[in-house]
């Protein structure tokens, strides 16, 4: 036991000493926070607070219908006369307009083609806020052309949201679909990307072993089950390490970033953009989304990613350590041998991509249940809810196939490991796994 | 004399040959003890069997008078496998007190060690160096520090001195008869026969998996001579041939090679070479170095084993 617990010391402390280590450990969050901030600046450049805006109407039907929409919207609407949209369209940034907007003549009450000038892309929250009045506009008119009062329309009208009541364990739940949906494919995909970065890092771990010839040295001191099970638990501490310091850094750095960076973050509580965002992405949606974080089972989640995590990762890593043992220095030896280890990592991806729009199919039921699928399947599955005996099954048949591939491994990595400069076959790693001893 | 370890029809078969077959031989507390054979003979498979590497297919090893105990026993053995390994990018200062403390010994016995040994063999300034920036007889002696760093009671050296200037070669020899001299036993595979004579007390001779010569040096090389003797003179005579007594097999500046035929004594051919009157200034036996008793032995079996089917 404490030959395990120095042998993980070191693989631990020698990976985490790494300048790599540090350097990806601290830039994969500032990436991510650069690049989520970055959309945010993107999404909400462009002068939103205020534009002056022409508009050039030929039908004359809109006047005192595009109006400021509050007292918060500074926006100036300026209806021009005596200009077609050629000749003011080289004009209106002159005459100190940043917008102009174009609605020809309507022909027979169809809508014509409306055009919004301007010298760069323009805001979406912009562009969806003139969309509604001049749909509002036009909508009333139709109304008034056909003796309906707009009132009693309003009354009249209809907009439902349908909720969705899970009724399972303790009570009824509200769960919202798409929130669901993206934090199973989150989950997924991280499971997935944990199992293939850290399972090959200890493949390339024992295969560094074995080539050093360090690994002859060891084994006269420690056994080989203990060398290979150090690895394997000093690596995967590694990866929580950096899991641990991604998620304290995002966090601070979320709360740092609207510090450092003021003016994007004003934009956001502004109310004009804030008016103009909730217009068009509905504010009652945003609620909805926290509220259906809410309302998913976060401590199944987190237990059921950590447990997962780990189950999936000594299944894999102890396969991954098998073939770092047979292969020599050839690295496209290695390749070839990782290939039926790989297979079904993707297989379990690409039942996830289908297990989240459908959770309860045949094949996501079967691909969270197969122990090498599982890992990924069942994370894609489990913000629907899932069966307690589905769990359960998958939980306990992970833990057997992980026991079973470490008892495998262990034979073959105690030959493989000592073999050298000879390429191993398929039915010799059988040979050894089958012998006594 | 306490025998350390005791082996006893020993055999390891791998699915396309007998690595190591029935071998048995047994090493006296405090000796140097050669393992000589060819490639391929088998020792490197005998020596990971010792060191608990391996599982024997069948006999018994007995270390220190009780049966052979894996986990227990290899806390008390340093391996030096021929196959040199070190982590290349640990620091050697931490690599030497990994490896120690993986042997048993506690954080501060391995630094006292360490600290001792680096000293001896002019090492400190390597503490925050890795083995990829030390050459090749550098990382050497780091690997013969970590071999003996936890005071084992037997120490196995697979060519300890490849690699090694004669400078440093001599270094390490010195501190192998040190080592022996405070009562380590001391199992030295190679081989080169020269260093074999120099070193060991005792040797066995492994081929094909099958040991074929046992004894301590002296003894062998009795058991192999030819009864050949250099006879030096002060002027070298024309008129000695061949006769009754011996032949002459060669001659070298003022000396001549005789071999003594069976029945005869080296007292009857000084009788003979004094009332020939020549002036003799050198009389002494001609022993077989290992190197040729080597060669005999091996030569005509495939240095490279066949593979035989199993």
């Amino acid at each position: 036991m404490n030959k395990i617990r120095l042998i993980i010391e070191r693989e631990y402390m020698t990976r985490v000493r790494r300048k790599s280590f540090l350097l990806t450990t601290l830039v994969v969050p500032l990436v991510i926070v650069a690049f989520y901030a970055i959309i945010i600046a993107v999404s909400i450049s462009g002068d939103t607070k205020t534009q002056n805006l022409a508009v050039l109407d030929e039908g004359n039907l809109f006047e005192g219908a595009i109006t400021a929409a509050g007292k918060d919207d500074k926006s100036t609407y300026t209806f021009i006369q005596n200009e077609t949209e050629q000749s003011f369209k080289s004009k209106y940034k002159k005459e100190g307009y940043s917008l102009f907007l174009y609605i020809p003549a309507f022909k027979d009450g169809e809508i014509p083609h409306i055009k919004l000038h301007s010298q760069s892309a323009v805001n979406l929250f912009v562009k969806s806020a003139l969309e509604k009045k001049i749909n509002a506009a036009i909508e009333r008119k139709r109304l008034v052309a056909a003796h309906i009062d707009p009132e009693l329309y309003k009354n009249i009208k209809a907009d439902v949201d349908i909720e969705n009541a899970i009724d399972s364990g303790a009570g009824e739940k509200k769960s919202i679909a798409g929130v669901a949906y993206a934090i199973s494919f989150i989950a997924g995909i991280l499971i997935y990307m944990i199992l293939l970065i850290y399972g090959t890092m200890v493949m390339r771990g024992v295969m560094e072993e074995k080539t050093n010839r360090i690994a002859e040295v060891i084994v006269s001191s420690a056994k080989p089950f203990q060398l290979m099970l150090g690895k394997i638990i000093g690596i995967g501490a590694v990866g929580l390490t950096q899991f641990a310091i991604w998620i304290v850094v995002m966090g601070v750095l979320q709360f740092i970033i609207p510090l450092l960076f003021p003016e994007i973050f004003s934009q956001l509580s502004d109310p004009a953009v804030t008016n103009a965002a909730a217009q068009s992405v509905n504010s009652q949606k945003i609620a909805d989304i926290i509220e259906g974080i809410q309302s998913l089972p976060i401590t199944l989640i987190i237990f059921s990613f950590l447990f997962y995590f780990l189950g999936g990762y000594l299944m894999y890593a102890a396969l991954f350590a098998a073939i770092g043992s047979v292969v020599s220095e050839d690295q496209q030896e290695a390749q070839q041998l990782v290939f039926p280890v790989m297979m079904p990592l993707i297989l379990g991806f690409v039942i996830m991509t289908k297990a989240i729009n459908d959770p309860d199919s045949g094949l996501a039921v079967f691909g969270s249940l197969f122990p090498l699928t599982s890992p990924i399947v069942m994370m894609g599955r489990i913000t629907y809810g899932v069966p307690w005996w589905q769990l359960g099954l998958s939980m306990v048949m992970l833990v057997l196939t992980f026991l079973f591939f470490t008892w495998v491994t262990a034979k073959i990595y105690r030959t493989g490991i000592l073999l050298y400069g000879k390429k191993v076959t398929w039915k010799e790693m059988w040979k050894w796994l089958v012998r006594k001893g | 004399m306490q025998h350390i370890l005791n082996v006893e029809h020993l055999k390891k078969y791998f699915a396309t040959q007998k690595a190591v077959d029935d071998v048995s031989f047994s090493i006296e507390q405090g000796a140097i003890f050669g393992m000589l054979g060819p490639n391929g003979a088998g020792k490197t498979t005998l020596l990971r069997m010792i060191t608990g590497i391996f599982f024997p297919d069948s006999g018994t090893i007995t270390f220190e008078g009780k049966k052979f105990d894996p986990v227990n026993d290899i806390i008390r053995i340093g391996y030096m496998p021929e196959e040199r390994g070190l982590y290349k990018k640990m620091k050697i200062g931490e690599q030497a007190l990994y490896l120690a403390r993986l042997k048993g010994l506690s954080k501060a016995e391995a630094l006292e060690k360490i600290k001792f040994w680096f000293q001896r063999l002019e090492m400190e300034s390597w503490w925050n160096k890795k083995v990829q920036d030390l050459s090749k007889g550098m990382s050497q002696k780091l690997q013969f520090v970590t071999t003996v760093l936890h005071e084992p009671a037997l120490i196995i050296l697979d060519e300890p001195f490849s690699g090694l200037d004669p400078v440093n070669a001599n270094l390490i020899k010195d501190e192998i008869f040190r080592l022996a001299k405070n009562g380590s036993t001391i199992i030295f595979s190679t081989h080169r026969m020269e260093q074999v004579e120099e070193i060991c007390d005792h040797i066995i001779l492994i081929n094909k998996g099958s040991k074929i010569l046992d004894g301590t040096v002296k003894n062998v090389k009795q058991e192999f001579k030819e009864n050949i003797f250099q006879v030096g003179f002060e002027v070298k005579p024309a008129t000695i041939g061949s006769n009754s007594i011996f032949d002459v097999t060669g001659e070298k500046d003022q000396s001549l090679l005789l071999k003594i035929h069976d029945g005869y004594k080296p007292h009857d051919v000084l009788q003979y070479l004094l009332a020939s009157q020549h002036e003799i200034v050198s009389f002494n036996e001609i022993l077989p170095s290992l190197n040729d008793i080597f060669i005999r032995l091996v030569e005509g079996t495939p240095m490279a084993r066949a593979f035989q089917s199993a």
